[in-house]
Order: structure tokens, then sequence, then C-alpha cells
């Protein structure tokens, strides 16, 4: 009995059991976000539409979310006969899991982060670049016409965007002069980066758009062409799990945005009374309000064709941003404006 | 420099922030949808639903069986039979209505000379089987004696138009 109190009370013990207790109060919110999330689409896009949307289960259909959740689990997980098993399952995993192993290093607030590595923006980018393997093996694994070549148009567009997305994360690093998402964020006190970069900031939004595979760039799921894209083959929880992935990932790069260029969790003015609203509320607050415009040009634009993708991706956002690293670079060597 | 325009408006996202305020503004606009249980739209008086036979005020039934209906129902729903009732009048003794050959092209009520065959208001009949959209007398006549009021009014709505 002696022994087993020792071990639980030892440091290393208690510093496990803080970080799951973080890891969870990150999580838990986070889920309950994703499930928001579908209900908010789904009436902000109805009522852009002159619909009303979901708004009979529970209080102005609050409860929607659980209802699609337990219809989910009760369907039947159908493995088809000529996927590959393994791949099939473990895709849906890794798409969810990468969604929110990313969280890590978000700041909410002022050293409210479950980890603050040095290089967070790096770990960021390298987590969302991961994102497009769930995605191929999903393809892949199918063993199907539709998934692979949602799969492959998946591939290609998360690669082509991921290019200007690191072009323009390194004039944010450049203006901020650090790889930490809290310092980024502390750059940003007397002026938010999405006013001296906004070329930048419109880039880096449209980039996201494309990454997190939503309209006008969801052609990997175009549903007129390729029913569903990669997850046509998908049923149940395993399908689930895209969804919650593919939203979580949303909130995640709403997030980024918001962490970047819209001052993460400091108030919008340097007043001391809005300080007195904490961190993580700003945060979530300007989550939310990308997450609007997220949903908001899903209802606007119409889907754009694969070679226009690419022509926007390559020979207008690569250059564009490649000049404005430069451009930057120049400025603030110029000006003797650089971080010390 | 026209084309010099063009790209700017293009590269400035112009059309883009144009549609994003349409969307906007049609955040804000009146839904068209109605809760529809509980919400219903318009009907007009010369709404053809779902059918009844009338009777007079005194709870005579209208339906003479002049069979016109019958005659002129394009889908052959109507079956009628008749017999001189004991008072001597004739009348109906069967007046079946196939409710899922009937087309509702309202036919029967235009033939009826005494207003007896009416399509009512009401829509929402559908069944769980096929045998309850056989309608029989029985039915077409409650259906009649729980229609009563809104169908005398919207015989009165459209008694001009006739």
């Amino acid at each position: 009995m002696e022994t087993i109190t020792r071990f639980l009370t030892s440091p290393m013990m208690i510093e496990l059991i803080w970080t799951v207790a973080q890891i969870f109060a990150v999580i838990v919110p986070l889920l309950i976000a994703v499930a928001y999330l579908t209900l908010a689409e789904r009436r902000v896009i109805g009522l852009m539409q002159l619909r009303k949307g979901p708004n009979v289960v529970g209080p102005f259909g609050l409860f929607q979310p659980f209802a699609d959740a337990l219809k989910l689990l009760s369907k039947e997980t159908i493995l088809p006969s000529g996927a590959s098993k393994a791949v099939f399952v473990i895709a849906p995993m890794l798409t969810f899991i990468l969604s929110l192993v990313a969280w890590a290093v978000i700041p909410f607030g002022e050293g409210m982060v479950i980890a603050d590595v040095n290089v967070g923006i790096l770990y960021l980018f390298a987590i969302s670049s991961l994102g497009v393997y769930g995605v191929i093996m999903a393809g892949w694994a199918s063993n199907s016409k539709y998934p692979f070549l949602g799969a492959m148009r998946s591939a290609a567009q998360m690669i082509s965007y991921e290019v200007s997305l690191g072009l323009v994360i390194i004039t944010v690093i450049m203006a901020a002069g650090s790889l930490n998402l809290s310092d980024i964020v502390m750059a940003q006190k007397d002026m938010w980066f999405f006013i001296p970069l906004f070329p930048m900031f419109v880039i880096f939004f449209i980039s996201t758009l494309a990454e997190t595979n939503r309209a006008p760039f969801d052609l990997p799921e175009g549903e007129s062409e390729l029913v569903a894209g990669y997850f046509v083959e998908y049923s149940s929880m395993s399908f689930a799990l895209f969804f919650l992935g593919e939203y979580a990932n949303m909130i995640l790069m709403s997030g980024m945005t918001t962490t970047l260029f819209l001052g993460g969790w400091l108030p919008p003015f340097d007043w001391p009374i809005l300080y007195l609203i904490p961190g993580p509320i700003w945060f979530a607050l300007k989550v939310a309000l990308v997450l609007f415009v997220f949903l908001w040009v899903r209802a606007t634009t119409p889907r754009y064709r694969y070679d226009q993708l690419m022509r926007l991706g390559w020979k207008i956002f690569l250059p564009f941003t490649l000049i404005f690293v430069v451009l930057t670079g120049g400025v603030l060597l110029g000006f003797g404006l650089l971080p010390q | 420099m026209s084309s010099l325009v063009a790209a700017a408006r293009s590269f400035l996202l112009l059309e883009i922030i144009k549609g994003l305020g349409l969307t906007l503004k049609y955040l804000f606009k009146p839904k068209a949808t109605l809760n529809y249980p509980y919400e219903k739209g318009f009907i007009s008086p010369r709404f053809r639903g779902e059918h009844a036979l009338r009777r007079y005020p005194n709870g005579e039934e209208r339906c003479i069986t002049c069979k016109l209906c019958e005659a002129i129902c394009p889908a052959q729903a109507i079956t009628i039979e008749s017999e001189p009732r004991p008072d001597g009048s004739r009348r109906t003794t069967r007046y079946d209505i196939d409710m899922t050959k009937c087309i509702y092209c309202g036919f029967c009520q235009e033939a009826c000379p005494v207003d007896a065959i009416v399509e009512g208001p009401n829509f929402e009949f559908a069944t769980e089987t096929r045998e309850e959209l056989y309608y029989d007398k029985e039915k077409l006549l409650s259906n009649g004696d729980r229609w009563e009021t809104e169908i005398a009014r919207n015989l009165a709505a459209d008694a001009r138009y006739r």
C-alpha cells in the first residue's frame, strides 16, 4: 500500500497526471467544438440559402450533433472485401489523431500551452503536412475508383498549397523573430500581423481552405463527380472519424490563423480593461470568427476546376509569396525593424 | 489596359468579396422555410385534395347516383352501384374510390350536378397500408362530415367562377 502511495505521489507520476489532465482540458472542449461546428455549418449555410437548417432536435436543434453521432455509432462498419484491411482501418484513425495532436503547441493564453516547444510552428506545419497520409491511405486501401481519384487529387492539392503555406509562415517568422508560437503571439502585442502582412493573411487563409479540402477547393470529395471522394467506402464510426478529423482540422487551421495573424489570445486593443476577459476566450472568439468565414466561403463559392486549382497554387500563390518573403525581409532589414 | 484592370480585379478578389457580401445579406433575410407540421402554406379554395361525399344540411346525402363522376373519371378510380331506397329515392349502395388510382384531376367534382363528390382541402391522408387507400362510401361520407365547413367555404369562395 505504501509503495503504491509513494508511486502515485512521485514527481514523475504527478507530472504525468497533470499532463493528462491538460490534454483532457484541451481535447474535450475541442471535440464538443467539432460537434457544434457541424451544426453551425448546417445552420449558417442553411440561413444563407434562405432555409432554417436543423432546428428540431432539442432547443434550436442543439442536440442534432449527438443525434447524428448516435446514428453513426449504431450503423454497421463495412470492410470492403477488396480493401487492404489494416490500412483501411488505420487511415481514419490517423486522420483523427493527427488533427488532435497538433493542438499540443497551440497557446490558448499566457503560458496556457501543453508543450511550449521552441519549434512549435515547425511541429504544427509538420503535423498538418502528415494529414495527407490519412487521405492517401484511405484512398489506396479502399481499392476502388472514386476514393483513389479523390486521394490523388487531395494529395496533389495539399502538397501544392503547403508550399505557399510554408512561405507565408516564413514571413510571419521573420516578422516575429521566433519559432515559438507563444513568442509569435507576444510579438503581435502592438499590432496584429494581419495588418502589415495583409496579402499574406489572405493567401494563408485561402491556402488553409485548400489544405483542409474545404469549398471552393473541395475537389477531393467533390460530391457531384466523385460521390464523396476518398471516404466513399467508409461507413459508421470510421466515417465519423474522418468527419471529425476534417472538422478538427478546420478548427486547427483557424487556430493557426488566429495565432499567426490575429494575435492569438491577445485582446484587439491593448487596453487594460480588455485584459479582464481571459485569453482563452479571446482565442475562442477569434477562432469562431475564422470558422465562420470558412462556412461563409463555402456558402458563397462554387468548386474550382482541377487545373484552376493547380494554376492558382503554383502560378499565382507561389511566386507572390516568394516575392513577399523577399520584400518582407528587405523591409525589415532596410528599416532596421528586425526583431531582436 | 482592360486586361490590366481585369487582372487587378481578380487579384483584389473583388468578385469574391461581392459574392460574400451577397451571402451575408441573405444570412439576415427572412427565411422561406415553413416549419411544416406546425406551419402550413396557403391553400387555394380550388385545391384538389382528399375526396369527400357531402350531405345536405338535413343529413340527407347529396349523391343521386347519376354516375357522371364514374363516367368521366379518366383513371377509372370510381365504382358506383345503386338501388332505389324504400322511400323511392335513388341512392348509392356502393361508392368506392381507389385513391391509389386517382390522379386528382377534379373532373368528378366538375361533373357532379349536386356538388356531392368534392375534393377537399385535406392532403395529409397518407396510410401505412395500400388497403386503407381503397375508400368506400362510409369513409367518403365521414370525410364529408369532417371537412364540411372548409368545403362549404371553399365552394362559396369559388362559386362566382363556376
